[in-house]
């Protein structure tokens, strides 16, 4: 038998709140396996009808970015202004575009 | 529910940590970030003391809302209606999600879930005041909805909006999921008011038994909150505990008025001047008796605890031993 001080695993869950939507991160939680994962999370973060359908992912397999990485990672597109379609001036007689 | 703007300190006063060098670019990055009202996250550089303060505070948070099922957990089998029983296995439930969300927030600050459950069974850790009041009566319990749940309420808005961004989502959420509980105490109230006038009286000393206790709720008078400036000033608290409490009383002297109750203070009047009401004295004496261990039911309170994370031990363990023979067998398939 395992270790019984050891800590169940931590997940991170993902909730889909309407068909047609994104999952989104909603929290954590701890878990055995993942099927427990979801029963969870079906429980902890889905109490009001908040979702239909659930992601969960073991928390160790998310790699983030550095926080100490953000400036060289990110402000890269920074001055790239002309990606943005407000960088154009087009005539008001053109209408929507 | 349930926090009390009352970050009680364990016992480990704050010390004074050799600075690393380099720290001084990182706190002013850190100060710049607060200055300007932006969020930090878990792997942010920040202060030691905004860290241990933060797991002190959400910890503490996170244990009352555990506790706080207890109190409340009395009277599940023995709601007076179905409709009354399932509403309060609802919130009950509520309450357990929330310490749930919380204890995943103290996480994100690198303090395990077992070391957070060890201070709490241990008695290092404090939790709200206000669970370790008995709930005597069914009306209890909607005072607690009514008053317990509107205090927190109004302590716990603010802090949707707390520098830590973890936390602050997570009170979000459980900041939704309150008015429920608030409204379900109210009408619960209401619909005893309409009763006998044995029913009634009832109500009444359930409020004259909370109010007092609902009032020290948001902690000791700013003049003797010597941690609430730098709770401040690291927009983890946004609203001092007098102001809380003042909003308090002035939000629930005319709820009060239409339940037809009347709140057990004679000193309770509107200010024309101040345009709030001023309200007697706490009884602070009290207060801190039963934040150190000595109000009507720390010990019970704690000794549930304890024993229902023991007597759910063998539980833990096979879940565990499920996981870890299922695991095994999905190897040998592919084997």
């Amino acid at each position: 038998m395992s270790n019984p001080n050891k800590e169940w695993p931590l997940w991170e869950v993902f909730v889909r709140s309407k068909q047609g939507l994104e999952h989104k991160h909603c929290g954590s939680l701890h878990a055995v396996d993942a099927q427990q994962a979801l029963q969870m999370a079906r429980d902890v973060y889905t109490r009001r009808q908040e979702g239909v359908s659930i992601w969960v992912v073991p928390s160790g397999s998310i790699t983030a970015s550095e926080p100490d990485d953000k400036g060289e990672f990110f402000e890269p597109m920074a001055d790239k202004i002309y990606r943005h379609p407000t960088f154009y001036d087009i005539p008001d007689e053109v209408g929507h575009m | 529910m349930y926090t009390q703007s009352l970050d009680v300190p364990d016992g480990s006063a704050p010390t004074l940590a050799a600075v690393p060098a380099g720290a001084d670019a990182l706190q002013t990055r850190f100060d710049e970030k607060i200055d300007a009202d932006r969020k930090i996250e878990p792997q942010d550089w920040m202060p030691e003391a905004y860290r241990r303060t933060l797991v002190r505070q959400i910890s503490q948070h996170a244990h009352s809302e555990i506790i706080g099922m207890q109190p409340e957990g009395n009277w599940i089998s023995r709601a007076p209606s179905l409709k009354r029983k399932a509403i309060l296995l609802a919130k009950v439930q509520d309450e357990g999600g929330h310490g749930l969300y919380l204890y995943s927030a103290a996480e994100t600050l690198g303090t395990s879930r077992d070391q957070l459950l060890d201070a709490l069974h241990t008695g290092k850790a404090k939790y709200s005041s206000i669970f370790n009041y008995p709930t005597l009566l069914w009306a209890d319990v909607g005072v607690i909805g009514w008053l317990v749940d509107g205090a927190a309420i109004m302590n716990q808005v603010p802090i949707c909006r707390c520098s830590y961004g973890p936390y602050a989502r997570a009170m979000i959420r459980i900041c939704k999921e309150e008015s429920f509980h608030q409204r379900q105490g109210f009408e619960s109230l209401m619909v005893q008011m309409q009763g006998t006038p044995e029913q009634r009286a009832m109500v009444q000393d359930a409020v004259n038994r909370w109010w007092w206790p609902v009032l020290a709720m948001f902690g000791p008078p700013d003049a003797d909150s010597t941690n609430s400036a730098q709770g401040m000033r690291w927009g983890i608290k946004r609203l001092s505990n007098d102001e809380l409490r003042q909003k308090f009383v002035d939000a629930t002297v005319p709820q009060a008025a239409v339940l037809r109750v009347t709140l057990p203070d004679p000193d309770l009047k509107w200010n024309e001047a101040r345009g709030q009401h001023d309200y007697g004295a706490i009884d602070w004496d009290e207060f801190w008796a039963v934040v150190n261990g000595n109000g009507p039911c720390n010990k019970e309170r704690l000794a549930n605890r304890v024993k229902a994370h023991e007597d759910g031990q063998w539980v833990r363990d096979a879940a565990q031993a499920h996981a870890a023979k299922q695991r095994a067998r999905a190897l040998k398939e592919a084997a």
